[in-house]
């Protein structure tokens, strides 16, 4: 039943409990996005003839988590695909449109997807760990696979730096070499977010994290998502609007068109999309009245 | 429903499954029946002289399948060597880089290449290998029995990195590694097992076939180790040698040497299996 006291625009901020302190009030400066973040332009994404996207604009602060919220279906997960070239890996994927990396567009011709992957790192819904590795041997992929020169020692400071950086170096010091099978569901996450940071991404794009775990792991994964934010540029995808409010300082809405195309319709401080939205589709979305 | 039809209906059941049921039975008894009697008719000479002999001059009892052992073992060996790495990286084309187009007509190609009768594939390599080479030799017939491993071995494992999940390649490839080092590194050890398997049941279909042999290794009474040197022997040429021949000895060591084959290609089976099962 729907209440009278959700159509105040104030209640959806008491329901989702959000933070207050030094979350930003101000829109994403585009100067600011420009220099460190991401700016997306006009981008279009399709599979084939079905388009997936359409013009979606969107500027990414450094140092700071943009989430990502709209019903199922709506192109959240196709759009950060786009912004490290994982969506082309799908057949017959396309975009249109920009996507700047401090500045410079990736989809620009002479740009190798493969270097772009390496500076905007991923994290999948469900932990993925390579089942062929120990612990170590998955942090330390990246930067192994990549062919970067790195010294026995170096390696395993990168993988402790990146095991303690993803909260996790506690409960695997002592066993390193173990398979990565064996972990937990929410500690494979956290290996799969140690994994991503070894190789010192300057964005990191999580595609529903936590959706695979239970709320104790999904509440260890959103704490480590703030501590990150002081240093990594953060985009993550969510159908979970508590946890867009908990954990972001930006938040965009899709919605799908009648086409079924995805459409940003919102993007703007978080707590100025949960308390004042200005599309009544938002204030519709996130007050729950569907999606 | 009247009596008559229930009835009906039951006794075409028992009817049914009681046929379906010897059918099984019979594909199953086959292989228990081929052991049983090619052990007993071999028995007389399935002791150690015959894995560690060389046949002897007729006449002279005794003898043994040595050089034959060994030579089957030195085909297999060349024919393992060309036959999986090619077949493995058919399979990785066909799974991580092929089209649709392009993979249904390579599909199709190597389904074909399985049907071709191996009497075949060994007049083919008698004529490019054996000719040119001016002899025949070990390295012919390991071609040969490679040629027939190839789409065994190239469909499985295709089978087998398909059915690494999704999540694994794009796990690597947001990592910044290159396809090609994601194949290498985290798909084809993700797939091993099943690699191995396929592989090693390649290896069991090749090791029994005698057609292809007869056009390339040809067979040697003599000892030999020898890759490209010349005649080298086989298993299934010594039991077709002996079993056509006249003599009461030779027809007992037939008899002796396909258990010893039978054995050992139930023997790389039983290996697959276990790569495949063991956890």
């Amino acid at each position: 039943m729907q209440t009278d006291s959700l159509l105040d625009l104030q209640a959806p901020v008491m329901a989702y409990g959000m933070r207050v302190g030094s979350e930003p009030q101000a829109p994403v400066s585009e100067e600011e996005a420009l220099a460190e973040g991401l700016v997306v332009r006009k981008l279009n994404a399709w599979y084939g003839s079905f388009q997936a996207l359409r013009e979606v604009s969107l500027l990414v602060a450094p140092e700071r988590i943009t989430a990502i919220i709209g019903p199922s279906g709506c192109g959240k997960s196709t759009l950060i695909r786009c912004f490290n070239r994982m969506h082309e890996v799908a057949p017959r994927a396309r975009v249109t449109g920009q996507v700047l990396l401090r500045g410079k567009d990736i989809y620009a011709p002479a740009t190798d997807p493969v270097l772009v992957r390496r500076r905007v790192g991923m994290v999948f819904q469900k932990p993925n760990p390579f089942p062929t590795m120990s612990i170590f041997d998955n942090v330390a992929a990246g930067l192994r696979l990549n062919g970067f020169l790195v010294r026995r020692s170096e390696l395993a400071d990168a993988v402790e730096r990146s095991l303690r950086q993803a909260a996790l170096w506690d409960e695997v010091k002592d066993k390193p070499n173990r398979p990565a099978t064996e972990l937990s569901g929410g500690q494979q996450q956290r290996l799969c977010i140690a994994r991503a940071l070894a190789v010192e991404p300057e964005v990191v794009l999580m595609d529903e994290p936590c959706s695979a775990l239970d709320p104790v792991a999904t509440l260890k994964i959103e704490d480590l998502m703030r501590e990150l934010a002081r240093n990594y540029t953060i985009v993550i995808v969510t159908h979970n609007m508590q946890q867009a409010a908990r954990v972001s300082d930006y938040t965009a809405v899709m919605m799908m068109a009648d086409d079924r195309a995805g459409e940003m319709i919102e993007f703007g401080p978080t707590r100025e999309v949960f308390t004042n939205p200005r599309d009544k589709k938002t204030e519709d979305y996130i007050t729950g009245r569907f999606g | 429903m009247s009596g008559f039809a229930y009835r009906r209906r039951k006794i075409a059941s028992i009817v049914v499954l009681g046929l379906c049921a010897s059918s099984a039975f019979v594909a199953v008894g086959v292989l228990a029946l081929i052991l049983g009697f090619v052990l007993l008719n071999g028995i007389n000479y399935l002791n150690l002289d015959f894995f560690t002999h060389m046949p002897t001059p007729l006449g002279e009892p005794g003898g043994g399948v040595a050089n034959s052992i060994v030579g089957s073992l030195l085909i297999i060996g060349v024919a393992a060597l060309i036959g999986i790495p090619v077949g493995v990286g058919a399979g990785v084309f066909l799974s991580e880089y092929a089209g649709a187009r392009l993979g249904n007509i390579m599909r199709f190609t190597a389904d074909v290449l399985t049907g071709v009768p191996s009497i075949v594939v060994g007049v083919f390599v008698y004529s490019v290998v054996v000719l040119k080479m001016g002899h025949f030799s070990a390295l012919a017939a390991g071609i040969a029995l490679a040629i027939i491993m190839l789409p065994i071995v190239a469909r499985s494992s295709e089978e087998m990195l398909k059915l690494v999940p999704r999540s694994q390649r794009e796990a690597a490839l947001a990592l910044g590694i290159t396809r090609w080092r994601t194949i290498l590194s985290v798909i084809i050890p993700a797939a091993r097992r099943g690699l191995v398997t396929g592989g090693l049941l390649a290896v069991a279909r090749a090791g029994g076939e005698t057609a292809p042999l007869m056009f390339t290794a040809l067979g040697n009474r003599f000892w030999s180790l020898s890759v490209t040197g010349g005649p080298i022997d086989a298993l299934p040429l010594r039991i077709w040698r002996y079993g056509i021949g006249p003599y009461d000895e030779w027809h007992q060591q037939a008899w002796a040497a396909s258990f010893v084959l039978v054995l050992v290609v139930l023997a790389i089976s039983l290996a697959a299996r276990l790569v495949l099962t063991r956890r």
